[in-house]
Parts: structure tokens; sequence; C-alpha cells
């Protein structure tokens, strides 16, 4: 595989102009992930309306190109979607980039699909899922309050 | 052995990374093996192989007397005066914890100092803060200047009546900054404060002179001074080693024991308790001959230059940014490039066959202080040449152009 699939325009031009790069107002869930061994961290901030759907997500934090690449790519896309579909869609996500071949979820438009499958070049690149999935943890971790800190596992 | 030669003693260089000569400029965090090295580990399990030290049949013997020639191999490459004041770990870190376990446990009470600098690694760190946690000893940090070097003066300022320990890098693993240990111990020493080195970076690159620098501790990181894993050196004062209480128990450091009493062995046995590193200790032997056969000074002069070029081509690339500047660097460039994480830099150099490291390299302290997250380190070893590092620049410049700048 060419290091070009790994880092395609689409995944530059987020790392470099991350959306929702900012801290939400009024959020009612938040969460910190942080990834030891490389010092990337993210804090994911949250706001649900009384019908838990997403009427804002956002996030601060510094990493490489993938990480901030997969947080703005995140953060624009769960806008809007309910917390039971949020959590679908992370797990299709993380299964996507763990091993299946494609997203299968519902709750994922086509175009939304095909933005984030440009992530799917990682696979190939087992150093780096860790960036590619750390907001996504993070995400779950905020509506699920399970934790403070999401580290990564990292042996 | 010529310089132009040495790549050929390390099989690893025959290998294709995608595609790639692999080039290697990870060394700093462990170095590559010479054929020597790996020929010892197999030769010994295959025609040697005994526990050491306890048994008296001829492989016992053998085995034991093998272990015993590395020992006195350390002890003439750094200039030791005395072999029992070689101790074997299984690492660096291990011998650190040895000294902040055992010095805290007989001479430091609560409110004592230990000073460390803000270029020390986690694991010259860390050991001293379990001692902030159960002793409640305080820990100072000598401040780097703008150069990213340590000075005298810097650590004469954090010095004071209650400094009981000095414990230091002798060679930086992030800025290449080499310190003036020699003269930190003597200042130390007028004042009756004992001196630990970190010589993890040090040991494989400097000329290393126990009596000419006089401290009380060494450390030795084995597998980045060409040798195996699992394998470190913890050098140390006799005077201390008689001094200072056992570090762990068991089997090998005992005199005699008694359901009401124990006494402790002789040095270095004291220290090493349990079976040891015995193949890796065995094979480090073979280090010590290689870098012998190469030549300290061939050595020193070889890396000294390859410094030199790497930091002239570097600087000359811009969008590149040199970490420190210190006036003794030694082995080992880090840089950030603007606009590229540290670990995009390494992923993409890594298709290239250029092997560096990104990250903090355990000193989270130092990087907060440089107000980074991360760098990326291409550090050197005796077997890099000047072509290695034009094709990590010419590297850089490919992952300068995949990101558009």
């Amino acid at each position: 595989m060419n290091i070009k699939e790994l880092y395609q325009e689409i995944i530059l031009e987020h790392g470099k102009n991350p959306r929702n790069l900012r801290k939400t107002e009024n959020f009612n869930k938040d969460a910190k992930g942080n990834n030891p061994l490389c010092g990337d961290n993210v804090h994911i901030f949250l706001k649900l309306d009384e019908d838990k759907k997403v009427q804002d997500v956002s996030f601060e934090g510094s990493g490489c190109a993938i990480s901030m690449a997969s947080a703005s790519i995140m953060t624009d896309l769960m806008k809007g979607k309910e917390e039971a579909q949020v959590k679908e869609i992370v797990k299709d996500f993380l299964g996507m980039i763990k091993e299946n071949p494609e997203l299968k979820s519902k709750n994922l438009q086509e175009d939304e699909k095909t933005k984030l499958m440009c992530l799917s070049g990682v696979k190939q690149y087992p150093m780096r899922v860790k960036c590619a999935t750390l907001s996504w943890h993070t995400l779950i971790s905020a509506i699920d309050k399970t934790q403070e800190e999401n580290n990564t596992k990292t042996r | 052995m010529s310089m132009s030669d040495i790549k050929k003693e390390f099989p690893i260089f025959s290998n294709k990374i995608h595609n790639n000569d692999l080039v290697y400029l990870d060394s700093a965090n462990s170095s590559q093996k010479p054929q020597s090295v790996i020929d010892r580990i197999n030769e010994f399990y295959t025609n040697e192989f005994s526990n050491t030290g306890r048994s008296v049949h001829y492989l016992a013997v053998t085995a034991t007397n093998l272990y015993e020639n590395t020992r006195s191999s350390v002890q003439k490459y750094i200039n030791a005066k005395d072999k029992n004041e070689i101790v074997f770990t299984k690492g660096a870190t291990e011998a650190i914890n040895l000294v902040a376990n055992t010095f805290g446990q007989k001479y430091l009470e609560q409110g004592d100092e230990i000073l460390i600098t803000e270029l020390e690694h986690h694991s010259n760190y860390v050991p001293w803060h379990f001692l902030r946690q159960s002793k409640g000893i305080k820990i100072e940090f000598a401040e780097i200047n703008h150069d990213g070097e340590i000075t005298l003066e810097s650590i004469e300022k954090k010095i004071n009546s209650k400094t009981k320990l000095i414990a230091i890098t002798h060679l930086s693993n992030v800025t290449g900054a080499v310190l003036p240990v020699k003269e930190i111990t003597e200042l130390a020493h007028s004042k009756g404060i004992a001196v630990l080195v970190d010589g993890c970076q040090g040991a494989p690159h400097l000329k290393l002179d126990m009596q000419d620098i006089d401290c009380d501790f060494y450390a030795i990181s084995c597998h980045k001074m060409y040798g195996p894993t699992g394998l470190g050196v913890l050098y140390a004062k006799k005077k201390w080693l008689e001094q200072l209480p056992p570090y762990q128990g068991g089997g090998g450091m005992i005199n005699d024991v008694k359901k009401d009493s124990i006494t402790y062995g002789d040095l270095p046995n004291k220290y090493e308790a349990g079976t040891m590193a015995t193949a890796q200790v065995i094979a480090f032997d073979q280090s010590i001959k290689f870098l012998e056969k190469v030549g300290i000074e061939s050595m020193i002069k070889h890396e000294q230059e390859l410094i030199e070029y790497g930091q002239e081509i570097l600087k000359r690339n811009n969008s590149v940014k040199l970490i420190g500047n210190p006036k003794n660097r030694a082995a080992v460039l880090s840089f950030t490039i603007e606009g590229v994480h540290p670990h995009d830099i390494a992923t993409i150099l890594d298709e290239d066959g250029v092997a560096i490291r990104a990250g903090h390299h355990c000193c989270q302290i130092l990087h907060d202080k440089l107000g980074i997250s991360a760098s990326a380190r291409a550090s050197l070893g005796i077997y890099n040449t000047k072509e290695d590092l034009d094709q990590l620049n010419n590297s850089i410049n490919n992952c300068k152009k995949i990101f558009n700048l």
C-alpha cells in the first residue's frame, strides 16, 4: 500500500483545518482521552438535547494528522444523530478499522460512509490505529461517563 | 576495521524494509547487534549452557568463568578500579532503581533533596518519585539553557544543604547534549553529595573512565551498546556496594541462612539475586570486543563527523527545526517540522526504510518545558553513514511534499 492512501487529501485537509476544534457552550457530557505512548490527547464535549439527540459535539486537543482528522470527521458527522445511533456508528467504525472490509451501519448516509472510509488506510499501520480511534473511544466515554480518562491501551 | 565495513558486521542491514535499504536511525532507542553477538548467544545455548555459580560440574564451571570474564571486560572497558564494582542488572532502569531503593532506604529522610535535571529520561525520575511518595523527599530539577544544555552553573544553583544525591544523564537522549559529568561530580563531592550518572546514551558513544569521572554510580544499558536486551550494568564504587543494603533477596546473594537470621554474600553476589541473564552477559563480552576492535577513538571521530554533517543538512532544510543547539553534541538529532506531527513524519519516513522515533522519548518534563507534545528523533549508531543522513533528508523532503509544504 502506498503512503498516499493513508495520507489522502481529505485527511490532510481535516488534519490541517479540523472542524469543531473548540469547546461546546453548555455541554452536558464530556470525557478526556490520551495516548501515553504518543502524547496525543483529546477532550470531547457533547451537548445532548431532551430527546438525547446530539445538538453539538466538539473537541480540544492535539495530535497527528490522523487523530485530528478522525476527530474532525467524527464530530461533523455525529451532529443531529440520536445517542443510540451515535453508539451504533462508533461500533461500526471501530469494527471497520479493526477487521470489517466496509461500514454496515444503516444510520450512515452513503456520502458519510465514503468520508469515513478515507480513514480505513490505517488498518495497514497497526501502530497508528490508536491515533484514528482515540476520539471515538473518548466519545463513548463521554456518553457513558464510565471513566474520566480514556487512556488507550498501549501494550 | 574501516568505518565503511562496519555495516557488514550487522546482518540486519542485508534485509529490505518496504523494498528499501534499511536506514536505521533509532539507536538511542536500541542498537542493532553485530553477528558476533548473535552467534555467541547461539553458541552458548547450543554447546555450553549451564547455570552459573552453583554446581561444580564441567558446564557450570565453564559458564561461570565466561560470565565472570564479561565482568572483567566491562571493568576494563569503563576503567573501574575493582571487578566487584560491576553489578549486572536487567537493564539501566533496574540499575537506577537499585540505587534509589537502597540509597533511599539507608540514607534519605523526609525533607532531603535529590537533584536531577530537566533532561532526564523517566527512568531517572520515576524511581526518585517513589521515594518522594514513600519517604517525603524532595526532587529538584536543574534547568536547561536555551541550547538544551545543562551547565555546571545550573546544577550549582539548585544545590543546598539538603541535597543528598545528584542524578544526571551523561548524554541527553533528546537534545544530544553531553553533560560535564566530571565537573559536576567534583562540585558535588566538594559538598559531600553523591553522584549517579545515567549512562544509557553516554556509554555507547563516549569514552568511559569511571576513575576519571569519579562518580559514585553509573548505569549502563547493554542493548543500546550493541549488546543483548535484558541486560544492564550498574557501576558503583565499592564503598557504596559494601555499605548499602541488598536490593532483591533470593538465591545466590546469601552467605548463611538460618531460621532466625540471614547473612548476605560478598560483592558482587550480594546484588545479583536469582539466576541472571547468563547468555546475555556472556554475549555482551562480544559487544565490548566489537567496540574495541573498531576502536573507541575511531568510533567517536566517525560519529562526530556524522553529527556535524547531520546538523548541517537539517539546518539547511527550511521548515525543519532542530531541538537544542548544544556545543558538545553527540549521536542525537531531534527535530520538528512546522505543520507535520512527529508521528506522521515517522510513518512517512518508514515507508522509505528510514527508522526514526517519534513521541516524547520518555522525557515528558523536557517536552513540556519546550512547549511541544512530541518530537521526531534521528539517533546514530556506529554503523551509520553520511548516505544514511542524506536519505533522512530526502525522506523529510518527501514528507513535506505529501503535506504540501
